[in-house]
């Protein structure tokens, strides 16, 4: 039996509203605390979507960008916290517990990160993009590792999480409400993106560069573009990150990270909708209950994997629609 | 009024010299012919001129030197360009195919869909699902709809069954007769070239050998140059 991926989608949200609704009911807030830590990475694998799905570059360096957004939200809300100013030559800073603020200086500053990389990066494609980014992650994971200021390898600690205006951030539901109206949010506007005729001419951009300059289109540009929203949603994933775990660390800079933002997106499905929700649960779902049973669990995570990439070209959600994804 | 101007136009692929003198003018409004036999420069001159290869002499559109500018510029310039072979945007669909190359202006969705009818009756479906006349049609439309000042059709017709043909010979002489937009054609069908067609200019070996209006174009040049 084939699904309607409209309806799969819809049962993916439902699922996502139920379970935790559960959880409260059930008294599991550790429930809630896996399927916001689902949620979040679904969120970063959105963000990293739009340019390996609709555009078909793949970045093995996006940690780069949730590493940014986690650390924006750990040197705001530590200066914040222990009523330390925060120094930044012409002007100075008593940091941030503001949720709303601290979201838009982590995209602010992922989007204008992006946008430097891009400039570099995206002048090759293929095999060299890779390594140029991969680059980047390394030699950001490496500034972190040597930031002593804000805790160098060991990371640096939250005590409290951050405010949102008329809600208990402490609360797990409460939190995962946050994240799950942002991840909401960021599905419609990747939709819209997709229709739009920036996102069709992305989509043109992947599959035939040349062809598009001559209907007076700039790939580099559309390229460009793309990237700096991939980045920006990606560190706005790696703010709600650093705050549902109260901790930043060079950990979020790793190319693992990146990796498994790729992978998490492949098994859902490249290019679809709801591709990064449903591999971020199977991920998370993996982590959780066979790290429980062995340490080695990635290695299960990496039969999933081969089974998806040989048998099922759209991720899980190409083997139950029924319809072959993109391709990159 | 001069639209396209082209004098001495020479262009290599790496150390192979493909143009070694290109000479052709063309005016708002004009269908011109560009012939030649196999291997004598006629898509590498459409290749220079949508800066798709690097060139030298003169190459201007309309008072602007085309040289100096990037390749998607001269689209936006207006030159629309449908390429040998047709390159659909093949994993969207025929709207998709259209709306990623509107510019605005007078050619819409709904005039493309007018020209060519059967793009309305697959306007959702996939462009690696079509046909290849229909794919034709799209990468006309596709061109059409970037709004162009000077439309360039590289075989546009090859490899089409007959009756595709025809629909595609019938749009381009209505694009004559109804819009104001340059055409420059490269085709093997001398006949239909001759029909639609106000000039003709032909390459042999990478230069023009022959220029003028299609009606002075007599069987013996056209023997001596093109082969048939």
């Amino acid at each position: 039996m084939r699904l309607n991926e409209k309806y799969f989608n819809a049962l993916m949200i439902a699922g996502l509203l139920a379970l935790p609704l559960w959880a409260v009911v059930a008294d599991q807030p550790f429930t809630i605390t896996l399927v916001t830590r689902a949620v979040i990475l679904a969120l970063a694998a959105v963000g990293l979507n739009i340019i390996l799905g609709i555009g078909g570059m793949v970045s093995f360096g996006h940690a780069v960008f949730f590493g940014i957004g986690g650390y924006a939200m750990g040197i705001l809300a530590y200066h914040a916290q222990t009523y330390t100013a925060l120094d930044l030559g012409p002007f100075s800073t008593d940091g941030t517990k503001s949720m709303p603020v601290i979201w838009l200086v982590a995209m602010i500053l992922s989007g204008l990160v992006a946008f430097f990389i891009g400039l570099l990066s995206l002048r090759t494609s293929g095999v060299y993009f890779i390594m140029i980014t991969l680059a980047f992650g390394q030699m950001f994971f490496y500034f972190a590792i040597s930031w002593a200021q804000y805790g160098g390898e060991d990371g640096l600690s939250i005590y409290v999480r951050n405010d949102f205006p008329g809600l208990n951030t402490l609360a797990p539901i409460q939190f995962y409400g946050i994240c799950f109206t942002l991840l909401c949010v960021v599905l419609f506007l990747f939709a819209r993106l997709q229709a739009s005729p920036f996102g069709l001419a992305l989509n043109a951009a992947r599959q035939t560069p040349t062809r598009v300059e001559t209907v007076g289109l700039n790939p580099m540009r559309l390229k460009l573009l793309a990237f700096v929203l991939s980045g920006a949603i990606t560190g706005l994933a790696g703010a709600l990150f650093a705050d549902l775990n109260r901790f930043v660390s060079p950990t979020m800079f790793s190319w693992q990270l990146s990796g498994e933002l790729i992978v998490l997106i492949i098994i859902g499905g490249v290019g679809r909708l709801m591709g990064p929700v449903i591999g971020a649960c199977v991920f998370v779902a993996l982590e959780h209950f066979l790290g429980e049973l062995t340490d080695f669990w990635h290695v299960y995570l990496g039969v999933v994997l081969l089974c998806i990439v040989l048998f099922g070209r759209g991720g899980l959600i190409g083997l139950l629609t029924g319809k072959e994804g993109v391709h990159v | 009024m001069t639209l396209l101007r082209i004098e001495n136009l020479s262009a290599s692929y790496g150390v192979s010299q493909a143009l070694f003198g290109v000479d052709l003018e063309m005016a708002q409004g004009e269908v011109t012919a560009l012939m030649g036999r196999n291997g004598m420069g006629k898509t590498t001159t459409v290749k220079a001129i949508c800066r798709m290869i690097r060139s030298d002499g003169t190459l201007m559109l309309d008072g602007q030197d085309l040289h100096v500018l990037p390749s998607h510029k001269v689209a936006r310039k207006g030159v629309g360009l449908v390429p040998e072979g047709r390159r659909c945007f093949a994993d969207l669909t025929v709207r998709e195919n259209l709306i990623a190359a509107a510019r605005p202006g007078e050619w819409t969705l709904h005039r493309v869909t007018e020209l060519f009818p059967r793009l309305g009756e697959r306007f959702s479906q996939r462009a690696v699902s079509l046909s290849g006349g229909e794919q034709q049609m799209l990468a006309i439309g596709r061109a059409l709809m970037t709004n162009p000042r000077l439309l360039i059709l590289d075989e546009a017709t090859e490899g089409l069954a007959p009756i595709v043909r025809q629909e595609i010979w019938a749009a381009l002489h209505r694009l004559r007769q109804e819009t104001n937009v340059a055409i420059l054609l490269i085709d093997k069908s001398l006949k239909e070239l001759a029909a639609v067609s106000d000039k003709a200019v032909i390459l042999e070996r990478g230069r023009t050998v022959w220029s003028g209006d299609i009606t002075d174009l007599t069987p013996e040049i056209s023997e001596k140059y093109v082969g048939v």
